[in-house]
């Protein structure tokens, strides 16, 4: 899946308060283990609040710039389906998209649908899947808020992204502060089935 | 985070703006001085986080029986603004310390009147000045500022890292620097610099290990005070000065070229870039299998003209990739002029001013440079993306300034003002309650100017943070220069769009300083102290105010939602 030059590129969007900035911990983290080279690129400030929010991984042999290019991203995990579109910009024919069905409604304005969303989607790839993380979690677990956690780790699980689940595992241990640990853990362990 | 202070040599993941910190302590640094702003907030709210860890107090104590001030390890504050957090470092330098200053871009026009006499004056405690820059505005109202403008205006060696290994280790260099010519140097980041992560790898932590210092402000006349004349000579010491560094630039390190004898190869072409934009030049000679010499520099200022003209002085053509203004490509032109007067120098003619730089933007400008063909997959698609706006987080007090003014006033005959800080939302829709926006404190002093040049009631609004940080000189001018805007100060107690830091009515540990005391103390008469839950007083107040012949203020008192919760966790 990696390209000709070694790397893998990931973007990850969705919206303020999704944790998208942990999801690049744990996976460079995680990318560290095995010994890549890796770049993030994260923004800050206004984009939190409910506004859109889009972050860059890459790793790799030897990685220089921290955001990916327009067209190069292997794979685009999207927390919310109106911003998986976001992701188009950075995507390809081959390019992989993860989706968590849920739609966080922008107000005042007429609001896309699923269908919508996958036409235009697949105007770019067929290669989208989505996954109900967060009907999963909520069920299973009793919190949404594990989401990115579980879509990361199914994304390991299904070889979607090449770093190994026992390297998310790790990560995670290290990133997520003591008393949310459990809690990730178990939507990590929800992934593998 | 909390892996900032291990003292092994090892790989850590570091954000940019953390980078800066262990490079600062790795110096030993002795003094921070910091207001928040984005993309620079992270250098002031790690240092508050690894503060006991790292040995940083936020009170000195005075010495019994001793007129003079110890402390055990670095000094940490939030300060009230840019100017007087530059200040504070300025006094620690003057007494010997090692300094840091961290600061956003609009800090930096802040802090200016005070910046220029210490390039005068010089450092005497090593200082470093990091100053943050956020092209395409990710989370900046008011400009696209480029601070590189500092650098001729104040003669101060500006460095600019790429990533979060040389922004550790340029910090570090930075205070070498300023050890040795005696001058503040200031550190020049980026967004995609400041909030880029990578693994760094450390050396060893000084500041743990450093004994109890403590600074001593030895009298200098000649060297600390810019009286005339002798201001006229401290400039023309501050010129040779550069001089000095400039011969340094020539020969350090950090101004390297890659790939020089290719030239003849490659049909003679080069190109000159720093910072962010070095990282995608790399990234693209990569994709197209291309071998062209590059000069990357470290330094902006002084440039190293020598290397530089020795570097055009065979080749025919040079792309300059640089973001937002062409400083260097001008730089570039004027020594072409003694070094090469044939040379091609493309810069703004294929990247834009406007906008910080990408890779795709990198690529198209390297392929037509060397004339070649090169197309983007996709770039030109378009596709229908619903516009998301952030919003006021759910349970923020200031929906119920809204409503209350909603039901106040007709909103059409009403003009509001706006400025820095999470209001600044209020201009967004559904809320659209803002008319004109500015820099912090601005909302004030431009609404005594709307007032004076018409009689349109008018209604701004100014944060706590922002109304210590500039706003309190401007609500004077309404009193002595009699205006009657209604001012609504929005006391969330915390300085909350940078990330909840402290600020002098909210310190962390102790009763802040109270804001109607000083609003009276002003010289305002109509002044009423009401929190917005009570809607009814809220919109009686209003009302009763917008009629007043002079100045009014309210302060709208509650705390942000993560305020509460914070209290309530403990």
């Amino acid at each position: 899946m990696k390209n000709k030059n070694n790397e893998f590129n990931i973007v990850i969007v969705g919206t303020g308060g999704q944790g998208l900035i942990i999801l690049l911990q744990v996976l460079s983290e995680a990318a560290l283990i095995e010994k890549y080279d890796v770049k993030t690129s994260e923004l800050h400030g206004l984009s939190q609040r409910g506004g859109s929010v889009e972050v860059h991984i890459r790793f790799g042999k030897k990685i220089f710039s921290p955001i990916v290019s327009a067209s190069k991203a292997n794979f685009v995990l999207a927390l919310e389906m109106q911003e998986s579109l976001r992701g188009c910009v950075f995507a390809a024919k081959e390019t992989k998209f993860l989706i968590n069905q849920f739609i966080r409604p922008i107000p005042l304005i007429k609001n896309l649908s699923e269908k919508e969303i996958l036409f235009n989607l697949k105007k770019i790839t067929k290669n989208v899947e989505i996954v109900p993380a967060e009907k999963i979690c909520q069920e299973k677990l009793g919190n949404s808020v594990v989401s990115g956690i579980y879509l990361i780790s199914y994304a390991s699980f299904k070889n979607i992204i090449p770093l190994k689940p026992s390297s998310i595992e790790k990560a995670i241990k290290k990133i997520i502060p003591e008393k949310y640990l459990e809690l990730n853990l178990k939507a990590f362990n929800l992934a593998k089935q | 985070m909390d892996n900032i202070l291990l003292n092994k040599p090892q790989k850590v993941i570091l954000l940019g703006n953390e980078a800066i910190v262990r490079g600062a302590l790795e110096a030993g640094v002795q003094f921070v001085s910091t207001y928040p702003g984005t993309p620079a907030s992270e250098i002031g709210n790690t240092f508050f986080k690894i503060a006991k860890d790292a040995g940083v107090y936020f009170e000195r104590s005075e010495k019994q029986g001793s007129s003079k001030r110890s402390y055990e390890g670095p000094y940490f504050e939030f300060s009230t603004n840019e100017k007087v957090a530059l200040e504070a470092g300025i006094g620690a330098s003057f007494s010997g310390l090692k300094t840091l200053v961290a600061m956003k871009n609009f800090g930096l026009n802040v802090c200016l009147d005070s910046l220029l006499p210490f390039a005068y004056t010089g450092s005497k405690g090593p200082t470093v000045i990091i100053v943050a820059d956020d092209p395409s505005c990710h989370s900046s109202a008011q400009s696209e500022e480029n601070s590189r403008f500092i650098a001729e205006a104040a003669h101060l060696p500006v460095l600019e890292p790429a990533d979060s290994q040389e922004c550790k280790d340029f910090t570090k260099l930075a205070f070498q620097i300023s050890e040795k010519f005696k001058i503040p140097v200031i550190i020049r980041t980026t967004t995609r610099v400041a909030h880029q992560k990578m693994p760094v790898i450390f050396d060893e932590l000084k500041s743990q290990n450093s004994k109890v210092q403590t600074g001593q402000f030895v009298k200098d006349v000649k060297r600390f005070v810019t009286l005339p004349p002798r201001v006229l000579e401290m400039k023309k010491e501050l010129l040779d000065k550069i001089e000095k560094i400039r011969e340094f630039s020539e020969k350090s390190s950090i101004n390297k070229i890659k790939n020089q004898k290719l030239e003849i190869k490659n049909s003679r072409l080069g190109i000159i870039t720093s910072g962010i934009s070095y990282l995608y030049v790399k990234e693209i000679l990569n994709e197209l299998n291309l071998e062209i010499p590059v000069f990357k520099l470290g330094f902006f200022y002084p440039l190293p003209e020598k290397k530089i003209k020795n570097f055009i002085k065979n080749l025919k053509k040079i792309l300059v990739v640089e973001e937002l203004e062409p400083y260097l490509e001008r730089e570039v032109q004027k020594l072409a002029h003694e070094a090469n007067c044939k040379l091609e120098i493309i810069g703004k003619k294929l990247l834009p001013e406007v906008g910080e730089l990408k890779p795709e933007i990198v690529i198209s400008a390297v392929a037509k440079f060397i004339n070649k063909d090169f197309k983007i997959k996709n770039l030109k698609l378009k596709i229908n993306t619903p516009k998301r706006f952030p919003q006021l987080c759910p349970g923020c007090p200031y929906w119920l300034v809204i409503s209350a003014i909603k039901k106040a006033v007709d909103v059409n005959q009403v003009i509001f003002g706006g400025e820095i800080g999470c209001y600044m939302l209020f201009g967004n829709p559904p809320i659209n309650l803002q008319d004109y926006l500015s820099c912090m404190g601005s909302s004030v002093g431009i609404a005594h100017g709307i007032k004076k040049a018409t009689g349109q009631k008018l209604i701004t609004f100014v944060g706590d943070s922002s109304f210590f940080h500039a706003g309190i000189p401007a609500l004077i001018n309404t009193v002595f220069n009699k205006s009657n805007p209604l001012i609504i100060i929005l006391n969330n107690q915390t300085t909350a769009m940078t990330g909840h830091q402290p600020h002098p009515g909210a310190p962390a540990n102790s009763n802040g300083i109270q804001i109607e005391p000083i609003v009276r103390a002003c010289g305002v008469k109509y002044v009423k102290t009401i929190d917005q839950a009570n809607q009814e007083e809220m919109v009686k107040t209003i009302k009763e105010f917008l009629e007043k012949d002079e100045v009014s203020v309210i302060i709208a008192d509650h705390p942000c939602v993560f305020v509460k919760s914070q209290k309530n966790e403990k």
